[in-house]
């Protein structure tokens, strides 16, 4: 087992930020897949908070897309503009889904964890693909928003939209970083190395993988909403097990080294996506397969040990 | 009346096909602690290797009931095929990993596999519908059914009945029961367990492809299929518990009637029924039916 030193996590936080500060003068087409990413990752983050306990969470995007919806349905089928309103709705609706679903989910472990997370995902996908009046397979748009009552001109709705994506997930990245160095998420590598042992010291495992599940489930519904304002359009898709699917490969791929491994590695594969669907269409699913497998069969700590063996030296 | 004969017959051909899709899934389980996601993978082979030898096999001119020893080569061939490839060439690499660690993997080969049936069949959709209409309908109490459907109810017992009795009266058979119960032992005890893993594996891919093979003649053969149905698959394993033939089987009859009841009562919720069982059968008994409490991480 490796060890982890979050206490670099702030360094790691702040290189993202300055990262994301620059990315504002990107082209608009590079930004917008930055901005789509980060707030993936948010998602693939929660997937890799819950590896660490030695949980697989196959079906994230549950949550990803719950995320998206409470803003869309509040924003279409209630008329509420305002981000104020939305953002924050969203999360709590997340936590109280993740908060119920977790009471379940906490007793699983292993294989079990993971496919019953799968078929979560899956049932909210059969009812969202058959329900005609959230648009089904094709989903609906999202109307303009307000930001505190502001509603930015056209011309700068883009700008504005990155900007908060930006300070949410760079907020978010600190609390995550936070709750890694407490008590519960130091913990998390205990749950995963020996149940058992932890019981004895007294602490409840199961309360342990409960509090990683919330904080996994409302980091990722906030990504989805931040992803739903981002793009003003939001989908079934976004609970389907191949959106799941890319973000354990991200997790698995980036490893459990920092917490901006995830955000960084979405970007990467949506970058990388964007060219292979280009270049080679019917084979893209192929090289993801491949690489995971190379990854699973080199690099068990993923990509981002390389970073960590160099910093070691 | 018609309604519920209708239920009956609908719950029984698709408990049929949902044993057929998972009988494969649970054993491998059982046997070599893989939870294979790629069997959802095989399932698409085997559907559209079907598509591919009914289409030689018509195109050559012949008809007739010489269309269903086609069916059952098909399957036989492509699972031990493709099973044995991934076993020798991946899997063996990889035994006495972690449990999780072989879904991820499993996962990684689906996704691999999934492409490479979109290269060597393209993406457009084939139909054999021929097998499926052979033998025409038959009239239950009024109501005119297919009779390939209560067909696949009686390959479904077959298999389960072969299945069973090969596992408790044959000498490999009884191998494998010994390395589900102790996979050290059996291997101190003589048993060549790196053999009966593979064994297993292409008899899972087998039963993988024989339900693509199955079901074929009566869907669109189209990419995507493998997925839906290993996500089935998984439900009814989970049901009946992990490891299980007879959990399969009940999981499967079980799952099979609630998607009749829901079809035929309340249709928006055809697919999420299946899914709700599951989730009443896991919250009483947190293993499924059939399967023992596994003793907790040391």
């Amino acid at each position: 087992m490796m060890t982890i030193d979050f206490r670099r996590d702030p360094i790691n936080i702040l290189l993202l930020a300055a990262l994301l500060i620059a990315g504002f003068f990107l082209p608009s087409w590079l930004r917008f897949l930055l901005q789509m990413a980060v707030a993936g990752g948010l998602v693939a983050l929660g997937v890799m908070i819950q590896m660490r306990a030695g949980l697989v969470s196959f079906g994230q995007g549950l949550y990803y897309c719950i995320g998206a919806y409470a803003v869309g349905m509040l924003a279409v089928k209630m008329n509420v503009t305002e981000l104020g309103i939305l953002i924050p709705a969203a999360i709590i609706v997340t936590a109280v889904v993740g908060g119920i679903l977790g009471l379940l989910l906490s007793r699983y472990r292993d294989i079990f964890f993971a496919m019953l997370s799968l078929a979560l995902s899956m049932i909210l996908y059969g009812l969202l693909v058959k329900a005609a009046w959230l648009g089904s397979t094709d989903g609906f748009n999202i109307p303009a928003v307000s930001y505190l009552g502001h509603v930015p001109a056209q011309a700068v709705r883009e700008d504005w939209s990155y900007v908060l994506t930006v300070v949410l997930v760079l907020i978010s990245c600190f609390a995550v970083a936070r709750y890694l160095a407490s008590g519960a998420g130091a913990l998390c590598d205990a749950v995963a190395q020996n149940e058992l042992r932890l019981e004895y010291l007294g602490t409840s495992a199961r309360k342990v993988v409960f509090i990683v599940y919330l904080v996994a489930a409302t980091i990722s519904g906030l990504g989805g909403a931040l992803a739903a304002v981002a793009m003003g359009h939001i989908g079934p898709e976004m609970t389907n097990w191949t959106t799941s699917g890319g973000f354990v490969f991200v997790a698995l791929l980036a490893g459990r080294g920092s917490v901006i491994a995830p955000v960084l590695g979405f970007f990467l594969l949506e970058l990388v996506r964007t060219y292979a669907l280009d270049y080679a269409p019917n084979a893209w699913q192929m090289i993801l397969g491949a690489v995971m497998l190379a990854v699973i069969l080199l690099l068990p700590e993923g990509l981002w040990s390389l970073v960590r063996r160099r910093s070691a030296k | 009346m018609l309604k519920l004969i209708a239920i009956l017959l609908d719950g029984l051909s698709y408990s049929a096909w949902l044993f057929l899709v998972a009988v494969g899934l649970t054993l491998i389980y059982g046997v070599m602690r893989i939870l294979n996601i790629a069997h959802g993978a095989f399932y698409a082979i085997g559907a559209y290797a079907c598509a591919t030898a009914l289409g030689l096999y018509y195109g050559a001119g012949w008809s007739g009931a010489g269309a269903f020893l086609v069916m059952g080569l098909t399957a036989i061939a492509t699972g031990i095929v493709v099973g044995l490839a991934i076993e020798r060439g991946v899997l063996r690499r990889l035994y006495g990993r972690d449990e999780v660690l072989m879904v991820l993997v499993t996962y990684a080969l689906f996704l691999i596999l999934e492409d490479a049936t979109k290269m060597i069949w393209g993406v457009e959709s084939y139909f054999v519908y021929q097998p499926y209409a052979y033998f025409g309908f038959i009239d239950v109490g009024g109501l005119p059914y297919q009779v390939y459907d209560l067909l696949v109810v009686a390959v479904a017992i077959a298999t389960g009945l072969a299945l069973w009795l090969w596992l408790t009266r044959a000498r490999m058979g009884r191998m494998m029961i010994a390395v589900v119960a102790d996979r050290e032992i059996s291997a101190a005890m003589g048993i060549n367990v790196p053999r009966i893993f593979a064994i297993t594996f292409a008899i899972g891919t087998v039963l993988a492809a024989l339900a693509g093979v199955v079901t074929a003649p009566k869907i669109a053969v189209a990419p995507g299929i493998g997925v839906e149905v290993i996500i089935l698959a998984f439900a009814v394993v989970v049901i009946g518990g992990l490891g299980s033939i007879p959990g399969a089987a009940l999981g499967a009859v079980i799952a099979g009637f609630a998607r009749a009841v829901s079809v035929h009562l309340a249709p928006e919720f055809e697919l999420f029924a299946i899914y709700a069982v599951m989730a009443i059968v896991l919250a009483i008994r947190p293993y499924g039916l059939f399967a023992a409490q596994g003793e907790r991480k040391i």
